[in-house]
């Protein structure tokens, strides 16, 4: 698009803080590379001293080149693009590791032929579950979210650098906090893992996507605010506090790695999972609901069925879903008022979680005729459906009687993954699907049939790797509590495990299934990107195949 | 349509609609955490749990290192059939010195919360080197390397004076002499050793995997004979109030 000249704008006014805050950590990284007493801290230390290193560089070269303008008519698409690819990669990479685990609980003798501290299930489990929740889910999180809140405020994302400040900040801690973990640095916290030093620098990278996401609202040119940024904006809200507060801990060494939680026992039991099960409902949830609210009434043309239940469920979603932490904590410890507190809020939960899952489904009102010809679509519907079963599935185990049985078994990881695999993942593959042709200007994705493979691939795996967990872990869960007739424990514990092998195996193949679909997409987006197949490039004159309401903001304001 | 003019508010103000997003979202927080810190009867009043010793605390560092937490929950629940699988039901107090907290959430292996004392420390050396060896079935992952390497006990006293900082009640004597302790709990013939155990009561001394140097694999198994083993039950009376919760 041909632009004039004196309405480019420069994006000055975020270089000096950006800069300040690299050459801060580039001066730390320093400090730890040549004091640091501790020695798995000090690869850490060269890695942020390269990445805080190419950041400065970048910046000056790119004041020198001329080469931070922007045109404020325009949306602010590149850092999205970036965004889609990070996406897929830390998908595959993420998955992968899961694939890999899954095989070494089937055969743990690949774990005996290396040898390997870093290739053990111990260092690897929480590289998986990273790679796929915050690589995976949290690019894909960021960048709708940018894509979404432009298209909903009709305004460009403000911050001018920012959002690349907060796309390469979330890389770095992506990368740091993994390569940790196969050294053995963790904070022992499911899905908090990251040790001090990770945390300090993601709660950087979190305020600025906040304040980001606050600008563009506050600049927007609708009167309201739609109900997918709600959604987006209690996300990023609520795993700010999430996120510092269950990582208070005082380093042992502020060169070192180690930290040592500021609560121990009970308490930081509670905050763990207060934590980490709305880590689940703002992370895996409202985020994800965001998307949903954009990506479904835009694929299907449809408006969203209820504005009032979205409401309805958005105002109470969020108050129950905080609530509902303890029910992880069942006949532990932790005080009965607590767990009950936790159950109870959790059976509430059902109903607003199902709010959500009929306002997405009933968009598809009148378009129903749609989820035969586009596979876009069914990723997108079926993974509302797989969102309304594990948002079932959670409070019946909620339930202390029920979680009796369930907690410390597969159960539990056969509903992560329904919900993982169906809900977050296959919405994130439709969003992509939408994204992918708008955003490169493409008529349509290179071949909606590898769409159709990606979907049946990614189905047929979640059911194996589901089933398989169900009755491994309903299974476990009774040969654990089985007495004989004279009133002794029936099983030793070593039996039980035995008995999950087969299950195991298939969760293994459901898992490479999965995987499988995965690379397809990979394939996929990137022939589309390449222009190849039915991916034609369009110009700017034609409209894209799912053309988004408002592709420019003509009456946005000079020198705004 | 009252809800809709009552959200009409909410949804044109960017600013309101963050603060009453996080106003909403810290009230179960709030309800249900802090109480956790000043409610007495959270933890019960037992005699017998102390802080880690040194060794035994650069075994717990190695049991999350190796993400050991992932597989193997610390928390026994008041079920007929953990009680008589494991042991007496976890006390909250059992855990108060643990940062943070190793309940676990996932039983690909069994409950650790009472394994001290439970195996020798040679059934521990041959498990870890190589879990398959011992019980042919195990999916654990072989930790042989832990043999080899030398426990780094220079930095172990920075680890308790941390500790003393966010409250534990480490001594300055102990941490003034954390480094030495790792040296004289495995070694029984030491003369700090009656001191040692005025320190750390129930402490087990001696050379854990039978090599001469200090090793991690060292570290570790006193950290897994020590669990679960500082509370005596015999004495704890579980049915009077002040330990029911």
């Amino acid at each position: 698009m041909s632009v004039n000249p004196s309405i480019i704008k420069r994006a000055n006014g975020a270089i000096l803080p950006i800069g300040i805050i690299c050459v801060l950590g580039f001066i730390w990284a320093v400090l730890v590379a040549s004091r640091g007493v501790d020695p798995v801290i000090k690869p850490h230390a060269y890695m942020y001293i390269f990445a805080f290193a190419l950041a400065i560089f970048a910046l000056v070269y790119g004041i020198m080149q001329n080469k931070f303008v922007y045109n404020p008519y325009e949306y602010d698409d590149n850092v999205i693009k970036a965004g889609v690819i990070a996406t897929i990669i830390w998908g595959v990479a993420g998955m992968t590791i899961g694939v890999l685990i899954a095989f070494q609980l089937a055969y743990p003798q690949i774990m005996d032929a290396t040898g390997l501290s870093w290739l053990n299930f111990g260092r690897l489990r929480p590289l998986h579950t990273s790679g796929v929740i915050f690589g995976f889910g949290g690019n894909a999180l960021i960048a709708t979210s940018f894509y979404t809140v432009q298209r909903t405020c009709r305004t460009r994302l403000a911050g001018g650098m920012w959002p690349w400040f907060v796309f390469w900040g979330w890389q770095l801690v992506l990368i740091i906090a993994g390569t940790g973990y196969l050294m053995g640095i963790t904070h022992a916290k499911e899905y908090a893992e990251p040790e001090w030093y990770v945390d300090i620098w993601l709660t950087i990278v979190w305020v600025a996507y906040l304040a980001i996401f606050m600008m563009t609202l506050a600049k927007r040119k609708e009167k309201h605010i739609y109900v997918s940024n709600w959604f987006y904006l209690s996300f990023i809200v609520t795993i700010a506090m999430l996120h510092i507060v269950n990582n208070l801990a005082l380093p042992v060494d502020w060169l070192g790695s180690k930290s040592y939680s500021l609560s121990s026992g009970v308490q930081s039991a509670m905050t763990q999972w207060w934590y980490g099960h709305n880590a689940v409902g703002f992370f895996l949830t409202t985020g994800f609901l965001g998307m949903m609210y954009y990506f479904i009434p835009k694929r299907a043309e449809r408006p969203v069925y209820s504005y009032r239940l979205s409401i309805v469920h958005f105002w109470t979603v969020i108050f129950i879903y905080i609530w509902a932490g303890p029910h992880h904590l069942h006949y532990t410890a932790l005080p009965q008022w607590t767990q009950t507190l936790g159950m109870v809020f959790s059976v509430m939960l059902w109903m607003p979680s199902w709010g959500g899952m009929i306002n997405g489904l009933m968009t598809l009102s009148g378009a129903w005729d749609k989820l035969r010809t586009d596979p876009v679509l069914r990723l997108l519907a079926v993974s509302v459906a797989f969102y309304g079963m594990a948002t079932f599935e959670g409070p019946l185990m909620a339930v202390r009687y029920i979680n009796a049985l369930s907690h410390y078994t597969d159960w539990t990881i056969g509903h992560v993954h329904a919900g993982a695999l169906g809900w977050n993942g296959m919405v994130t593959f439709g969003a992509l699907y939408c994204m992918v042709p708008w955003l490169w200007k493409k008529k349509n994705l290179y071949s909606l049939q590898m769409v159709e493979w990606h979907f049946w691939l990614s189905t047929i795996g979640i059911i194996f790797y589901i089933t398989a967990m169900w009755v491994s872990g309903i299974m476990q869960g009774l040969m654990w509590r089985a007495y004989t007739d004279l009133g002794f424990l029936e099983y030793s514990f070593i039996e039980t495990v035995k008995a999950m092998h087969p299950y195991y195996i298939i969760r293994a193949v459901g898992g490479t299934m999965y995987l499988l679909g995965m690379f397809v997409m990979a394939y996929n987006v990137w022939q589309t990107i390449k222009g190849r197949g039915d991916a034609v490039s369009l110009t700017d004159e034609e409209p894209t195949a799912r053309k988004p309401a408002v592709d420019a903001i003509p009456e946005l304001a000079l020198g705004e | 349509m009252r809800i809709s003019k009552l959200h009409d508010f909410m949804e044109t103000r960017s600013f309101a609609l963050m603060v009453g997003i996080l106003l909403t979202v810290m009230v179960g927080g709030i309800v249900q955490i802090a109480p956790l810190f000043y409610i007495d009867s959270t933890i019960e009043e037992v005699e017998g749990v102390r802080p880690y010793s040194p060794l035994e605390l650069a075994g717990q560092d190695i049991y999350v290192r190796e993400g050991c937490y992932l597989c193997h929950s610390q928390m026994i629940r008041p079920l007929r059939d953990e009680i008589e699988r494991y042991g007496h039901y976890s006390l909250a107090a059992e855990s108060m010195y643990d940062r943070p907290f190793q309940w676990g959430s996932k039983r690909t292996g069994p409950d650790l919360a009472r394994v001290g004392g439970k195996y020798t420390d040679d059934w521990h050396v041959f498990h870890l080197t190589n879990p398959r060896a011992v019980v042919p079935d195990s999916v654990m992952p072989p930790y042989a390397f832990l043999n080899d390497k030398k426990l780094n006990a220079k930095l172990i006293g920075a680890h308790l004076a941390a500790k003393q900082a966010i409250g534990e009640p480490y001594t300055d004597e102990m941490v003034a002499l954390a480094e030495a302790d790792i040296y004289t709990q495995v070694d029984p013939d030491s003369d700090d050793i009656d001191a040692f155990l005025a320190r750390y009561p129930k402490a087990q001394v001696r050379n854990f995997d039978a090599q001469p140097e200090i090793t991690e694999m060292d570290a570790l198994i006193a950290y897994l004979q020590i669990i679960g083993t500082m509370v005596d039950f015999d004495e704890y009376q579980a049915n009077i109030n002040d330990n029911a919760r």
